[in-house]
């Protein structure tokens, strides 16, 4: 083979520090040097919780960005992992609760929510455009009822509460800073995956199928099967979300799940930008951000009114999101982000 | 018979890439095919000539599946394909291309012929990187450079032009092993340089594939053609050689407008 066949003509194969990007090292160094500077707050209500959301959010990107597929069913599929972890682990709501280790419990729960998922997208598959959003809307509504409604899995509205991290090496992971960076550590494997994956072969025919899935089955691809694979996928990182979402909170119930959630990881992936995995962590933070200062700012009453205007102006300004405007200040970066995976 | 088999056109029933028995397809009331019986030899290169609205793009629906038809069966080197899926009838050695160019808008022109020629492949759910080396990523730089696309290899298919997106739908369709192609109407806008090229590709394709060609150009049509089914109101109603179909005055009649009259 001949140099040219490497993408950038004349280069020397690049090293793997060039390959990572001064970017990423950058803003990895600032997230791992983050907890010398920012208080248990900040580390885990702002952090911690940044994080949780933009791998949600990344879920969602993931399926919508590169897989042309809305779906409102996100927090559904980490719900269902949340539960898992509550009804496989321990609880004190005095139900079910099979005390099984974290280290079966954790990978078991995102399994069933990946296979959750998988069914999600095996029923919403056959539709397109607004049809995906209001299949998956339904499906997440009647999951929520259902689980307000049913005693024995689900404990009702209550749910289940006391569910705790697990200690182990002798770290309790539900401290502010082990947490902290065990969502960085979930946070950098799902967002690194998905940026390499949106190369892989899968990625490309992913992609493809958003483009034109009716060229996809003439050059010999089973459409369907791909794209329920891909919502296999997004379910492992929302149920991983999810894990992390119950062992933070100490408790799950419906309002975890509820379609104000639902909506929130949507806001969360268009104020980010659905061109590339960072956006949702952008999106993630803004959020996060605004709903816990808002309401210091305009007070009890009107904060959701600041938060959707700033959701309003955001998209005003650049229907791609944060990612948009960032592009608009870096015409490099714009051409870059053009390319699907960058 | 030392004969390659593929190469034999008058043997068993895998003699004939394409067999149609009474194929018909209709849209409610609305009758696009009607009774189409087609019988065309491994290899066999033929021109579906027509007025707009005859069904010819309906027949490759039908044949490809993108549509099934309505009735009627269809057998690809033998085997009834009728209710095949379309990857499924395509894995098989078929291919098309599409008169309004069905492309990947955000795809480079590379990894768009490399899904091409993986789509019939392995590993099409690979979550790895093709290497450089991958023989998928191998045979799309040899298509590239077959329909003239190497200076474009990089750039994104919404870029390209009207005739390099032309070009690239019929890369898509050279990839993997070809056994039996449907090319849509391949020089819509074409320039008469991309013409004189998209002649120049279609006659130098190997011997054993061949294709059903729509045309418009009877120029273009007429020079890469053995045999011309010509087509009306969802009939077919006339066969023959090339010259047989040009000297035709019922075919000037309808197809050419009536040039005599």
């Amino acid at each position: 083979m001949t140099m040219s066949l490497q993408s950038t003509p004349g280069a020397t194969q690049p090293n793997w520090l060039d390959k990572i990007g001064a970017g990423h090292i950058f803003l990895g160094i600032a997230l791992v040097l983050y907890p010398l500077v920012a208080s248990d707050f900040f580390l885990t209500q702002i952090g911690g919780y940044s994080l949780i959301f933009g791998m949600l959010g990344l879920s969602l990107m993931m399926l919508a960005g590169y897989g042309g597929m809305v779906s409102l069913a996100q927090i559904t599929v980490a719900g269902i992992a949340a539960y898992c972890i509550a009804i496989f682990g321990d609880n004190n709501s005095h139900l079910l609760g099979f005390g099984w280790p974290w280290w079966i419990a954790a990978p078991v729960a995102i399994l069933i929510a990946a296979i959750a998922s998988s069914l999600i997208g095996w029923i919403s598959v056959r539709t397109e455009g607004i049809y995906t959003i209001m299949i998956t809307l339904a499906i997440a509504t009647a999951t929520f009822y259902f689980a307000q409604q049913n005693y024995a899995i689900f404990n009702g509205h209550s749910g289940y509460a006391g569910v705790r991290a697990p200690a182990f090496w002798g770290v309790n992971w539900r401290d502010p800073k082990p947490f902290y960076y065990l969502c960085l550590g979930f946070s950098v494997l799902a967002y690194a995956s998905i940026l390499y994956g949106s190369r892989s072969t899968f990625g490309l025919t992913l992609q493809a199928i958003r483009d034109n899935p009716r060229r996809m089955r003439a050059l010999g691809f089973n459409v369907t099967a791909h794209k329920v694979f891909a919502w296999f996928l997004a379910g492992i990182t929302g149920g991983m979300a999810g894990v992390l979402l119950v062992w933070f909170n100490g408790r799950v119930s419906p309002g975890t799940i509820g379609v104000d959630a639902a909506i929130d990881v949507l806001i969360i992936a268009v104020i980010g930008g659905l061109r590339h995995p960072i956006g949702p962590f952008l999106g993630a933070l803004v959020v996060v951000l605004m709903q816990t200062f808002a309401i210091d700012l305009v007070g009890a009453e009107r904060f959701n009114t600041l938060i959707g205007l700033v959701f309003l102006v955001i998209v005003f300004i650049s229907p791609d999101g944060i990612l948009g405007l960032w592009a608009k200040f870096k015409p490099n970066f714009s051409q870059e982000s053009l390319r699907p995976g960058l | 018979m030392a004969e390659n088999d593929m190469a034999s056109p008058l043997q068993g029933p895998g003699a004939y890439a394409l067999e149609l028995d009474g194929v018909a397809r209709h849209f409610g009331a609305l009758v696009a095919l009607s009774g189409i019986n087609m019988r065309i030899a491994a290899g066999e290169r033929r021109a579906v000539l027509g007025s707009n609205g005859a069904g010819k793009t309906t027949l490759f629906n039908a044949v490809t599946g993108d549509f099934l038809p309505t009735a009627g069966r269809i057998r690809f080197f033998g085997e009834d394909i009728t209710d095949l899926p379309p990857h499924e009838r395509i894995r098989r050695g078929l291919r098309r291309t599409y008169q309004i160019s069905q492309l990947f808008k955000g795809l480079s022109v590379l990894d768009s012929i490399f899904l091409a020629c993986r789509g019939v492949s392995r590993r099409r759910f690979s979550l790895l990187r093709p290497r450089l080396n991958d023989v998928n990523r191998v045979q799309a730089e040899s298509i590239l450079h077959a329909v003239h696309l190497d200076s474009d290899r990089d750039a994104l298919v919404a870029t390209l032009s009207h005739g390099q997106q032309r070009q690239l739908e019929i890369a898509l369709a050279l990839a993997g092993a070809p056994r039996f192609i449907l090319f849509d109407e391949p020089a819509a806008g074409l320039s008469p340089t991309e013409r004189r090229d998209l002649v120049a590709i279609l006659n130098g394709l190997p011997k054993h594939i061949g294709y059903v060609i729509i045309e418009h150009d009877l120029d273009v049509a007429l020079r890469v053609s053995e045999y011309v089914s010509m087509m009306h109101n969802g009939r077919l109603f006339k066969e023959g050689t090339p010259q047989e179909i040009e000297a035709d005055p019922e075919v000037q009649e309808i197809y050419l407008g009536g040039k005599h009259g």
